[in-house]
């Protein structure tokens, strides 16, 4: 019953986030454009199913994935535990004594891309537009991939205090390297694919591992080092989609 | 009728598909390395299906209603010819839906905490509002800038790498004369802007623009307004962080 209840209040949540932007889309074609939207009841449709779609699949993730996911982030920095795998406490603490931390860091980061619904949407546009020459899955991996890479690394940076403008500043080195030879169509989909990834299920999973380990590093604070873990979730998938066309010349498919 | 019902029941397939690894994931870690019970597997299975639902309804809804109404508009306002409206669409579109972003609700008052923790606001209620306030409007106004950047982009086919690749240089430069307790925040700024909503609705903003204008390819030039999104609310935060030292 709860669930049910739940449930409701999601949508109805979704559907007062969703109703400023569809009155304005539709405000804009009645008084600017001044033209009948076509197909209008299919628009309406969509509408309703984008709503329920987007309130059910929250109040799925906040029952379950959500709070699993933080517990579970929680456990693995929990200073029992990493004394029970390294065997040292506190500062003695070495970078590789984490070593679950990472994994996880790295499966999690690219098991919730892989669900992300707006990356879904913008590979689905992305392979109707290069006629199937970039495929959904294809891109959604190569995406993921790099959230894993990346969110396994901020770990590392705030495991070791390192500071994060010089991830970010050779980040976006290797970027212009790359962008100088991989293919041309594939550039602004793989700068556009940083910002898609972070999102609804992203998000709220890596922010609380970072928070985490913040918490359990010694000389870490949990205001200013947690951050930052978003930062690098945007920043890998840019190199990993500019490899997946670099490998698609290769294979011969471009 | 029996079409959209066949087509839903893809949409939940493929959901069960992409969902199935973080099963995965947290099942492996939970059985060979955390080592404790769950409790509550029930309500884990319920939720799970609502997730895959849900999922299912998106994607659905997604090619009923984001996209063609994106393209539609962005078709429109290429016919009529006013590159005055298409700003006007882009920047509205992007402040809009950023102001009512939760995600930046969430990341505005945890980094009025951060402020607070810094001394470098009061910790007061009116201090800790006044800053979130000031954070989200800041974000807001530039990722109505940033789509307006994108429009322009697509308008005058300026390079997209020199464009992003600047910004983030002039990132990095910001970044060195910034107050620290504000980098990690604008950093991540970046990444919390585009909502599930709003990545489909300027896809194909970007995409129908670029496929309605002469001469320009909507892949190589419909893609791109996402990346500015991500870029200028780092350098706006950053900025925000250094004039708030000066008032």
């Amino acid at each position: 019953m709860d669930l049910i209840r739940d449930s409701l209040f999601f949508v109805l949540d979704t559907a007062k986030d969703v109703a400023p932007i569809v009155i304005f889309l539709f405000a804009f074609q009645l008084f600017v454009i001044r033209e009948r939207i076509p197909n209008f009841w299919q628009i309406v449709v969509g509408f309703v199913f984008v709503t329920i779609g987007l309130g059910l699949f929250l109040v799925g993730l906040e029952k379950t994935l959500f709070p699993l996911g933080r517990l579970m982030a929680q456990q693995l920095t929990n200073p029992d535990f990493l004394h029970e795998v390294s065997g040292r406490v506190g500062a003695a603490l070495l970078w590789h004594d984490f070593h679950w931390v990472y994994l996880f860091a790295a499966a999690i980061g690219f098991s919730t891309t892989l669900a992300e619904p707006a990356l879904m949407a913008v590979s689905i546009k992305a392979n109707e537009v290069s006629a199937g020459a970039v495929g959904v899955w294809g891109l959604r991996v190569a995406v993921a991939l790099g959230v894993g890479f990346g969110v396994a690394l901020g770990c590392y940076r705030i495991i070791t205090g390192l500071p994060l403008e010089y991830f970010i500043a050779a980040g976006y080195l290797v970027v212009i390297v790359q962008t100088t030879v991989a293919p041309k169509m594939i550039v602004p989909l793989a700068y556009d694919s940083g910002g898609v990834t972070t999102s609804t299920v992203t998000v709220p999973l890596i922010t609380a591992l970072g928070l985490g380990l913040a918490e359990a590093v010694p000389g870490r604070s949990p205001l200013l080092d947690g951050f930052g873990l978003v930062a690098f979730a945007s920043l890998f998938p840019i190199i990993s989609v500019l490899a997946y066309g670099q490998f698609a010349v290769l294979r011969g498919k471009i | 009728m029996k079409d959209s019902l066949a087509a839903l029941s893809k949409d939940a397939l493929f959901s069960l598909r992409d969902l199935a690894p973080i099963v995965v994931v947290i099942a492996v870690f939970q059985i060979f390395v955390i080592k404790q019970p769950v409790d509550g597997f029930l309500s884990l299975v319920f939720g799970g299906l609502l997730v895959v639902m849900g999922l299912a309804f998106f994607i659905f809804g997604l090619r009923l209603a984001l996209f063609p109404i994106g393209e539609n508009l962005a078709h429109a306002l290429a016919r009529k010819g006013s590159a005055a409206w298409l700003f006007t669409f882009a920047f509205v579109l992007g402040f809009g839906t950023t102001i009512a972003e939760p995600a930046l609700l969430a990341v505005a008052n945890e980094a009025a905490e951060v402020a607070v923790g810094a001394g470098v606001i009061g910790n007061t209620e009116a201090d800790i509002e006044n800053y979130a306030l000031g954070l989200r409007l800041v974000v807001a106004l530039s990722v109505g800038v940033a789509l307006m950047l994108g429009v322009l982009r697509i308008l005058t086919n300026w390079s997209l790498p020199v464009m992003i690749i600047g910004g983030y240089v002039l990132v990095v430069i910001i970044t060195t004369i910034a107050p620290p307790d504000i980098v990690g925040i604008a950093y991540d700024s970046g990444g919390v802007t585009t909502s599930t909503v709003t990545v489909p609705l300027v896809t194909a903003l970007g995409v129908g623009l670029a496929s309605s204008l002469r001469g320009r390819n909507p892949m190589t030039d419909g893609f791109g307004l996402i990346a500015f999104a991500s870029l200028t609310p780092i350098l706006f935060v950053l900025l925000y962080g250094i004039a708030r030292q000066w008032i």
